[in-house]
């Protein structure tokens, strides 16, 4: 009896909390229990992201495999799943990708009822702005391209964009006029770490080990086929390996000697001091290269372009942050007097067509899922359940089929951008 | 900031340069199309030291090889190509 | 009025939430508002506490006001980091409706509803649900208000180089300077205080026979002698690699008219860097430690020796070692009561200890246990002292846990972190690069010490008698009660860190992020080494196993627009102007951004669009003549003996067969195949080549010459030459252009892909007879300087032919009749030559960049490609531009128009486009729909081939 009870109210909910509010809020327990290794599971999942943990989570809660492990180097969601500007949205060109990240959206919209943890997606809009006749083409083109494969877009007139952010310079001498925009109402800002913590809760919850300080140093070997992994907190048997560490692929690969189409490079952010609501929309220009939206807790987060050459360093070079901060201001002249509290840098995983991988490696047993670039954090429901879906039955989800990493020896690149191979030019 | 030693310039400031890619993907002409994709869209992509092809693109123009390690940053070898 | 080692005599008025005040020059806010008895300025962030003023300096946690109005008000400005100028204004914020009565402070009530992530755990349902809680919740969030108004002032950046940078001018930094300084070095010393000497302007010592404050001016003056550079209300906020320090000079306070730039940021390319960046002080934990009149120690101790001001009338001083009790003296020489000295230790000696028992009742092995406050400040607490309780009326209680060096720039150097187990702090360990820690920031608490150490041996002599001091003890912790404080601006306490640790948010990453412990505006400066060793004592294990968060920049919150400098306005992105420009400007044109480059759109007349003008000008060139400026179109010269095997490189198609003076069009490939640029190849002279490409791609050109040349040729013999800028270019078009051009240069005209020298208005030009219209056309390349005559002649000359100037619409609306493709549009980076028809043109014997790529399976066949068509609007109305290919509205696209164009010449159709279709080829003939939901519109189209217009390709030749 007190053990029902006592399940009841480890459940999130307005009235546990105020359970909580009389009894001090002792009755919560671990999030996540402090996991040691066991020998051997079905599945091994190196990398406790938000990709890692969602897809420890499907392949237990979908699939039914709950032997399973996450292996994560440091604390979980400390890499770019926590440094990343938090914005959602599935308003691309290409439609392998318009697939991908919109199967990724519908997720995000129920996802903190399966989860029972809110992490507070906010569909406030995703708007990208256009500054001459040539970018309102170019963004007519990407709007019909998804409303035609039944993704949601509006074009937007200058005086709706307006309305929509009345801070905006629209101004006809601005230096980049704003002539309207593209919104995608759907997209929106998540609280990131809460995606992180809410499938890790929810994975451990289905009996999933996740293990954090567990850093992977090796692979064991049966001839070709991976059969699992060697760590600092010893090896660890698995049915099947998944590596899941976007901004570290080519490190992790490299373990089992592996070269892929991806490099390190660096994309720096920022935040401003908290402020009173001011912008209720993420804004995005292209041409310039800058986006922005306001987090709940007032600072505006912002970023730009990356650093564009290899780093693991997480640390960038300040002429990137002048960059876009003084375009920021240049859409926003309101924005002058703000005070940045903050700037960071995270290693991202280019890939060499601006598109992810999900999908076998060479040697039998392993598998990867990484290369999302600068554009990973919309993608982790998705990205995990499709991961879960390629885990569990060794074939890949038709969504992520595409993603293959044979696709660049073969010539089937999925090149939003169109930029071609080098990671620096996209 | 990193402070690339440009053999002609001197140590200039990395705005003035731009990355190209590392030695070993260079795509020769008369490499076969298997070798070329192969080196085309494979990296090492090292926690350490690489070598790697920039150009001082906004200063003399000259292509460099940079020994450089890609977490300190540090440039241990550089010479003109 | 007031005396203090940094205050002077004049009277400064200023005004707080309406009310006007006087200062005293030298005065920051919150000494000014201090020594007024204002106690609270300030509502917290999450329960809207009311706060006073915790700090002296940048660390302050509490006391954030908005000051200055209009476009330069700047909200959250620490009252403790603004120094008062005549008629400074001042608001609290986050306060509604007042600062005294706050209704938000019903958040205090509910906070026990409301613990730490209390917001992953409710607020389920549709997000749109969400939503709605999540107005309230920013509503309620946030501190004070940004600005509507642009900010009216300017903001610059300046770069140096030094061979020593001294970030601090306490007495480590002041010594280290003068010492570098004096021996020769170039010197550059930062400090972010109005005045130097650091913790001297707050200490009763003498250096060299002279009072610290005075020492410290006499340092400055001879680091200045020496040539040394000296910049105060300078902040050093970011250690990037390779020594390079960037720093935020404020040239006025915020808020503050200034007579120049307001910020200046600075760019410090450094041999050596020394950070003499000092400590900063601890708080005690202890229920309501957050009350207006509980402050830190040094505070206190400086707003009573640096301005004079006593920061309450009955002080209590709670501290766990020996420099705490300095405050006592300080605040008793400005009058105040010492009712008591608290000392955590039992048994606690030295000479500050044996001075003040002298003076003040100190009391041992006594620690605050909570704070009592009546409307809204403190009045009283209650220590436990050995085994019992007392309690004190006081309205100040200064406190003091112990010091923590500041390391942050030191960390974002790389530099390693050693904790020391006496000390109870982190200490600077190896430095990744040439940098050292110097002072304070090193864990050195003497004075003698510290200035010795920078080679400066002068006597330095302390009235208390306690120059060497010991550091100060460990962090002190104890179990509290109540509402106890960590982070003071997030209103993080004791029990949101136990309820962290319960939930397993353990590492100091996760404490971080799920109590929003430290990512307050002062970034946990005071706070956050307070809580993680009390995380690391809930957890059992040692400070060190806790972990730290990692500091990042900036050091102290920098404004937006220091970043940007001049990068504002007009000069937030560069614009390139053609050399023409001016004529353009002239002849009525409509500009439009071409990458950089402004280029002329149209040159409407009186009452036309510019779509008509386009059409009209299009026309003008079909049936007569027309000019348009070409100039920003790359050009590049390719000379030497290793001329042709680095042109056969890089373009695709044959060219070695070409006879001098003779040119043809080529595509330049990427590696993996596809289109990189386009644009014609002629041979000037044997060994001497002319490329031209697209102006979008000329920067990405520029490095694909040299480096093919370099790397992939090793250093062919042949000289690459950018000559896109050198030379301008001006196309002349049309059925009369021959004609036109044979009156210009007295010579006959090249014939079709030919080029000729000539001169025009005397002016030597080059003639390259290339059509892009379709029309006979030559392209005539000039000197850039000297082309505004040659212009005149051309303008003249086909005007009075019956034609005139063209733009960009007009060109384009040519080109689409001929299915010329364009870089950036067909070819738009995913498509092979083979996609674009052109896969006949290439050298079947490969040798050029991107043959490897096209060998890939995917890409040899043809099949599931997207070709170039061309397209043909059925119904009278305009083709929507990137508008889906369907056969059927509401199917999945098959493809999309790429350009779309009236039609020009006589033909089927007012509208036709160019567009990429799957299996394109195999589908001429077919009726598709161009489908634009998002404008609501849809054309059916014919599909054909891209050609609208001659072609057999009579009318370009001669």
């Amino acid at each position: 009896m007190v053990r029902i009870a006592s399940l009841a109210w480890s459940r999130y909910s307005a009235l546990s909390l105020l359970r909580g509010a009389i009894g001090g809020h002792r009755h919560w327990g671990r999030a996540w229990r402090a996991a040691e290794p066991a020998p051997s599971y079905d599945v091994v999942v190196i990398g406790g992201g938000g990709h890692g943990l969602a897809t420890a989570y499907y392949l237990a809660a979908e699939h039914g495999i709950r032997r399973v492990a996450v292996l994560e180097r440091g604390w979980i969601g400390g890499g770019n799943t926590g440094r990343n500007t938090t914005i959602v949205r599935s308003n691309y060109r290409q439609p392998e990708l318009q697939r991908l990240f919109e199967y990724s959206l519908k997720l995000w919209h129920g996802l903190s009822d399966e989860l029972n943890y809110n992490t507070m997606f906010s569909p406030r809009g995703a708007l990208f702005l256009g500054h001459s006749d040539a970018d309102m083409m170019r963004l007519a083109e990407r709007g019909d391209a998804m409303r035609a494969m039944g993704l949601d877009a509006d074009l937007m007139s200058p005086d709706e964009v307006a309305r929509l952010v009345p801070l905006l310079d629209m101004s006809k001498e601005a230096r980049w006029p704003i002539f309207g925009g593209l919104i995608q109402r759907r997209g929106g800002t998540a609280r990131h770490d809460a995606v992180a913590w809410g499938f890790a809760r929810a994975a451990d919850a289905l009996g999933v080990d996740i293990i954090e300080n567990c850093e992977v140093t090796g692979f064991l070997r049966d001839a070709d086929r991976v059969t699992g992994v060697r760590t600092t907190r010893g090896d660890i048997v698995a049915g099947r390996t998944g590596i899941c560490v976007a901004g570290n692929s080519g490190h992790v690969a490299g373990l089992a000697g592996i070269r892929l189409p991806i490099e390190s490079h660096t994309l720096q952010a920022w935040v401003t001091e908290a402020v009173k609501p001011m912008i209720d929309t993420v804004v995005m220009s292209q041409t310039l290269h800058c986006y922005f939206s306001q987090s709940d807790k007032g600072g505006i987060v912002g970023g730009g372009d990356p650093d564009f050459f290899p780093s693991y360093a997480q640390r960038g070079a300040p002429i990137r942050l002048e960059e876009s901060i003084a375009q920021a201001i240049a859409l926003v002249p309101a924005f002058a007097r703000l005070r940045i509290l903050r700037t960071w840098a995270g290693v991202t995983d280019m890939s060499f067509d601006g598109s992810p991988i999900i999908g076998e490696m060479p040697l039998p047993g392993l598998y990867l899922n990484g290369g999302w670039c600068y554009g990973g954090f919309k993608a982790t429901p998705g990205s995990g359940r499709l991961y879960a879906h390629l885990l569990a039955t060794g074939e890949s989800h038709p969504v992520a089929a595409p993603f293959d990493l044979a696709r660049f020896a073969q010539g089937r690149t999925i090149d939003e951008a169109g930029a071609g191979p080098m990671p620096q030019n996209r | 900031m990193m402070l690339i030693p440009c053999p002609h310039c001197g140590p200039r400031v990395q705005e003035e340069f731009a990355y190209e890619r590392t030695l070993d993907s260079v795509v020769r002409l008369d490499d076969g199309p298997v070798t070329a994709m192969s080196r085309l869209y494979t990296r090492a992509n090292p926690r350490g030291e690489e070598i790697e092809i920039w150009s001082h693109v906004h200063g003399c123009g000259q292509w460099l090889r940079l020994r450089r390690d890609r977490v300190t940053h540090a440039i241990s070898d550089v010479e003109a190509i | 009025m007031r005396h203090g080692s940094g205050v002077r005599a004049g009277k400064v008025p200023f005004t707080f939430n309406g009310q006007a005040y006087w200062g005293q020059e030298g005065d920051t806010l919150a000494a000014a508002l201090l020594a007024n008895g204002v106690k609270v300025v300030a509502r917290s962030f999450k329960y809207h506490r009311p706060r006073g003023i915790m700090a002296a300096g940048v660390e302050e946690p509490c006391a954030l006001v908005t000051v200055g109005d209009g476009g330069r008000r700047e909200p959250n400005t620490r009252a403790t980091d603004v120094f008062l100028y005549p008629g400074l204004v001042a608001t609290s914020q986050n306060a509604w409706p007042s600062l005294s009565f706050d209704i938000g402070a019903i958040n205090g009530r509910l906070s026990g509803l409301i613990p730490a992530g209390f917001y992953y755990k409710t607020f389920f349902g549709p997000p749109s649900r969400w939503m709605l809680y999540e107005r309230v919740i920013r509503r309620a969030a946030g501190l004070g208000k940004a600005p509507v108004e642009p900010d009216p002032d300017g903001y610059c950046h300046r770069a140096a180089f030094a061979d020593v940078l001294i970030v601090g001018a306490g007495p480590a930094g002041l010594a280290a300077a003068c010492v570098a300084a004096e021996s020769g070095a170039r010197v550059i010393l930062l400090e972010q205080d109005a005045l130097p000497g650091g913790s001297l302007l707050a200490h009763a010592v003498s250096i060299d026979g002279v009072p610290g404050a005075e020492w410290a001016r006499g340092m400055v003056d001879r680091i200045r002698a020496a040539g040394g550079r000296v910049l105060f209300r300078t902040t050093a906020t970011g250690y990037w690699d390779d020594n390079f320090i960037t720093a935020v000079e404020r040239l006025a306070e915020p808020g503050q008219v200034p007579s120049g730039p307001v910020q200046c940021l600075w760019k410090l390319r450094c041999e050596r860097v020394i950070l003499a960046t000092g400590a900063l002080e601890r708080p005690l934990v202890f229920a309501g430690n957050d009350l207006p009149g509980v402050m830190l120690a040094s505070a206190a101790q400086t707003y009573a020796a640096r301005y004079g001001v006593a920061p309450g009338q009955r002080a209590v001083v709670a501290t766990s070692h020996d420099a705490g009790y300095r405050a006592a003296f300080a605040l008793a020489d400005v009058g105040v009561a010492i009712v008591a000295v608290l000392d955590t230790r039992s048994d606690p000696v030295g000479p500050l200890v044996h001075a003040a028992r002298s003076r003040f009742p100190v009391h041992t092995d006594a620690r605050v246990l909570s704070a009592r406050g009546r409307k809204g400040v403190l009045v009283g607490l209650e220590a436990a002292i050995g085994g019992g309780r007392q309690t004190f009326a006081a309205d100040l209680l200064a406190m003091s846990g112990g010091m923590s060096p500041v390391l942050h720039l030191h960390r974002q150097a790389g530099g390693a972190l050693v904790h020391d187990p006496v000390r109870d702090a982190y200490l600077p360990g190896e430095g990744r690069q040439n940098h050292v820690c110097v002072g304070a920031a090193t864990g050195e608490g003497d004075l003698a010490t510290i200035l010795s150490d920078a080679l400066c041996r002068v006597p330095v002599e302390d009235p208390l008698g306690a120059a060497g001091a010991a550091w100060p003890g460990p962090v002190w912790r104890q179990e509290a009660r109540g509402k106890a404080f960590v982070d003071f601006q997030h209103d993080v306490t004791t029990a949101d860190l136990a309820l962290a640790q319960r939930e397993g948010f353990v590492s100091s990453e996760h404490v971080k992020r799920y109590t929003t412990l430290g990512m307050g505006t002062d970034q946990g400066k005071t706070g956050a080494m307070v809580a993680l060793a009390q995380m690391a004592d809930l957890r059992g294990v040692a400070l060190p196993e806790a972990g730290l968060t990692t500091f990042r920049p900036p050091y102290t919150p920098v404004t937006m627009a220091a970043f940007a400098g001049t990068m504002r306005g007009d000069h937030a992105g560069p614009i390139r102007r053609l050399p023409l420009a001016a004529m353009h400007e002239a002849l009525g044109a409509q500009w439009v951004p071409a990458g950089v480059w402004m280029r002329p759109r149209a040159y409407p007349a009186p009452g036309e669009t510019i779509g008509e003008a386009s059409v009209r000008e299009a026309r003008m060139v079909r049936n007569r003549v027309g000019i348009v400026d070409v100039s920003s179109l790359a050009k590049f010269e390719i000379a030497g003996p290793d001329a042709l095997a680095l042109v056969l490189a890089v373009c695709a198609t044959p060219v070695s067969k070409l006879a001098v003076g003779r040119g043809r069009y080529t595509v330049m490939l990427r590696e993996d195949g596809m289109v990189m640029d386009d644009g014609t190849v002629w041979r000037v002279a044997h060994d001497r080549w002319l490329v031209t490409s697209s102006t979008g791609g000329a920067a990405r050109m520029a490095r694909h010459w040299t480096y093919v040349r370099d790397v992939l040729l090793d250093g062919a013999r042949a000289a690459v030459v950018d000559v896109g800028e050198r030379w301008a270019g001006i196309a002349l078009a049309g059925p009369s252009a021959c004609r036109v051009l044979t009156g210009l240069i007295n010579a006959a005209a090249p014939a079709h892909m030919g080029l000729v020298d000539a001169t025009i208005a005397g002016v030597p030009v080059r003639v390259l007879a290339a059509s892009y219209s379709g029309e006979r056309a030559f392209e005539i390349h000039v000197a850039a300087h000297r082309v505004g005559p040659v212009w005149q002649a051309l303008h003249a000359a086909v005007v009075e032919a019956g034609g005139g100037v063209y733009g960009l619409d007009a060109m384009d609306h040519l080109r689409v009749e001929k299915g010329h493709v364009v870089i950036g549009a067909e070819a738009d980076g995913r498509t092979t030559p083979a996609d674009l028809g052109m896969g006949g043109m290439l050298r079947k014997a490969g040798g050029f960049v991107g043959w490897q790529g096209l060998m890939r399976p995917a890409l040899s066949e043809t099949a599931g490609r997207r070709h170039l068509v061309g397209i043909t609007a059925l119904d009278d109305e305009p083709l929507p531009e990137g508008a889906m290919l369907v056969m059927q509205i509401g199917e999945e696209p098959q493809g999309h128009v790429t350009t779309a164009a009236p039609r020009i010449a006589a033909g089927e159709g007012a509208w036709i486009g160019l567009a990429l279709l799957t299996d394109g080829v195999a589908r001429h003939g077919e009726i598709m729909v161009a489908w634009s939901p998002v404008r609501d519109k849809a054309v059916r189209v014919w599909v054909g081939p891209p050609m609208f217009h001659d072609p057999e390709g009579v009318r370009y030749r001669d």
